[in-house]
């Protein structure tokens, strides 16, 4: 296996003098290609900034980011992302916000439509494609995200809290329709969560930080086979390993 | 398919519920908006009826506005007035956007423009009058000169702000999408400042209006101010009112189309 995104002892701040804020400190870590990891942590450890880092859209303050080999410097179409804040353009409607990516591409019109129906069945918006995002809630939002982001077909995912504001079971839905299209198509992801049985029910590796300052804390293998189901998650190995994983986020 | 058909079906019983009862909190609105206007007419009446007062009631104010109509004199006076604040107006939104787009995009054209406009912003449009009649003569010029100025330093504002305030994540997630710099001026900050930019056309476009009829007040040959100027030589309260409440009602027009044009193209904003 050959290693997709490379951290080699990234560092960032933010500010000057007395306000002067280290967010991430020292990072170094190897995403293997089409790796699935999942990083965990307190709010403020710095895994956000880390993520940016990678999609391009953040500078490192020292050291360097690496996809592919190269250094990152900014962002690229292999590269795709879902934002914390779910970031659909209001002003257009849920198919188009799908069809942004595929837009920029310069797809025509009838291809733009089957990908994004494609995409909008997946996360059950269909009978939304016209609505505008006011009118959606955030749970609809951040599918819709999904759906964006998805729609390009990018060979990386960076995922910030994708399911973070989904009801338990949709959001049990989509993760086994991300974990089944990942199994297929071996995307490499870095994936953020805040909640521990989602990292380990997904992950290869767990990657666990720790804030003040922000940094890496511990990696947490996690070897446990796919396709993983509800036997898995309800076996003694996964709640060993979502243990070890509790204890190193909540015991710093 | 059938899905599809039954929909609308679905949906018919509410809606028209909710429109009747739309229909009915507006008319009630309309009606007390009615009365009111009723009684600030009576009350008008009454005061100079009483003697309050030397001005003329609302029976000779409208006697003159039919004189006025029926000769023409009246539109050929709106007429004058509009044409100079659309035309000083359209010119000033149309360098504003551009330069406020400017400024809000590049930071080199900030730190060059933003101190003139900050400048100019504090110098009333009609004190420029004075010096716009010397260098530019007294015709049309130094009046459209005015309008625009007024209409500019507003949208230009405006329209910086707007881009200035567009979400950074969404510039973000059009960059991860592909965007480069053109697609995202185009596809985000105009779209993103664009409920900006209509305030401002709103805030110019009275201004434009409250400048147009003072400029005509100090120098015109034409226009609803020049009318009022020439009716307070002659003391003719009556034209005076006339003239007042055109360029009111004018204003509340213009100022309600913007509004619509507002509503209609920033349906997307969610608004609390
Ligand atoms: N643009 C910025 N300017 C100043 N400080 C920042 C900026 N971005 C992030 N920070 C700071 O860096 C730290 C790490 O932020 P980051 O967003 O990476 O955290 P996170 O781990 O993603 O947290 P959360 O789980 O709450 O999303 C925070 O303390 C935050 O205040
Ligand atoms: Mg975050």
């Amino acid at each position: 296996m050959s290693t997709k995104i490379q951290f080699k002892n990234v560092s960032r701040h933010f500010g000057e003098g007395a306000d002067r804020f280290v967010a991430l400190q020292n990072l170094d870590l190897d995403i293997e290609d089409g790796e699935f990891v999942t990083v965990v942590g307190p709010s403020g450890c710095g895994k956000s900034t880390a993520m940016n880092i990678a999609a391009g859209l953040l500078d490192t303050s020292s050291g360097e980011a690496l996809v592919d080999g190269e250094e990152v410097n900014g962002p690229g179409p292999e590269r795709g992302m879902i934002f914390q804040q779910y970031a659909l353009f209001p002003w257009l409607s849920v198919r188009k916000n799908v069809e942004f990516g595929l837009k920029i591409q310069g797809l025509p019109k009838e291809e733009r439509k089957k990908i994004s129906d494609r995409y909008l069945e997946l996360v059950g918006l269909t009978d939304f494609a016209d609505a505008l995002p006011k009118t959606l809630s955030g749970g609809m939002k951040q599918r819709c995200a999904i759906a964006r982001a998805y729609a390009v077909n990018p060979k990386i995912l960076l995922m910030d809290e994708p399911f973070g504001a989904l009801d338990a079971l949709t959001r049990v839905n989509m993760q086994d329709q991300l974990l089944d299209t990942w199994s297929r198509e071996r995307r490499t992801i870095m994936f953020i969560t805040h909640d521990v049985d989602e990292a380990v029910y997904m992950a290869n590796r767990v990657i666990v930080m720790a804030s003040r300052p922000g940094r890496l804390k511990e990696i947490i293998p996690v070897n446990l086979p796919y396709p993983r189901t509800e036997d898995i998650r309800l076996s003694p190995e996964f709640a060993e390993i979502r243990n070890r994983v509790w204890h190193a986020v909540y015991h710093q | 398919m059938t899905e599809q058909v039954l929909q609308p079906v679905a949906e018919v019983r509410p809606k028209t519920q909710f429109r009747i009862a739309e229909l009915y909190r507006k008319s009630q609105g309309l009606l007390l908006n009615l009365l009111a206007l009723f009684l600030g007419l009576g009350f008008w009446t009454l005061v100079t009826r009483a003697g309050v007062v030397g001005l003329p009631g609302p029976v000779g104010v409208a006697e003159r506005f039919v004189e006025l109509a029926s000769s023409g004199q009246l539109f050929v006076d709106i007429g004058s007035s509009l044409s100079r604040v659309l035309t000083g107006f359209l010119l000033g939104v149309s360098v504003a956007v551009p330069i406020g787009f400017l400024m809000g995009w590049y930071k080199t054209a900030r730190s060059l423009i933003e101190p003139y406009v900050q400048f100019f912003r504090m110098v009333p449009p009609l004190a420029v009058i004075p010096l716009a009649i010397v260098t530019m003569g007294i015709d049309e010029t130094p009046k459209i000169f005015v309008i625009f100025l007024a209409a500019f330093l507003s949208s230009v504002v405006a329209t910086y702000q707007g881009v200035i305030s567009v979400d950074k994540t969404l510039v973000s997630a059009a960059r991860v999408l592909g965007a480069g710099d053109a697609r995202i001026f185009l596809s985000v900050i105009v779209p993103a400042s664009v409920p900006f930019i209509l305030v401002g056309f709103r805030i110019g476009l009275g201004a434009s209006w409250a400048t147009v009829v003072a400029a005509e007040l100090i120098a015109a040959q034409s226009g609803l101010g020049f009318r009022m100027q020439q009716a307070q030589l002659y003391y003719e309260l009556d034209t005076i009112f006339v003239s007042l409440i055109t360029i009111g009602f004018l204003g509340l027009v213009m100022d309600r189309l913007v509004q619509a044009a507002e509503q209609r193209l920033t349906t997307w904003q969610e608004r609390v």
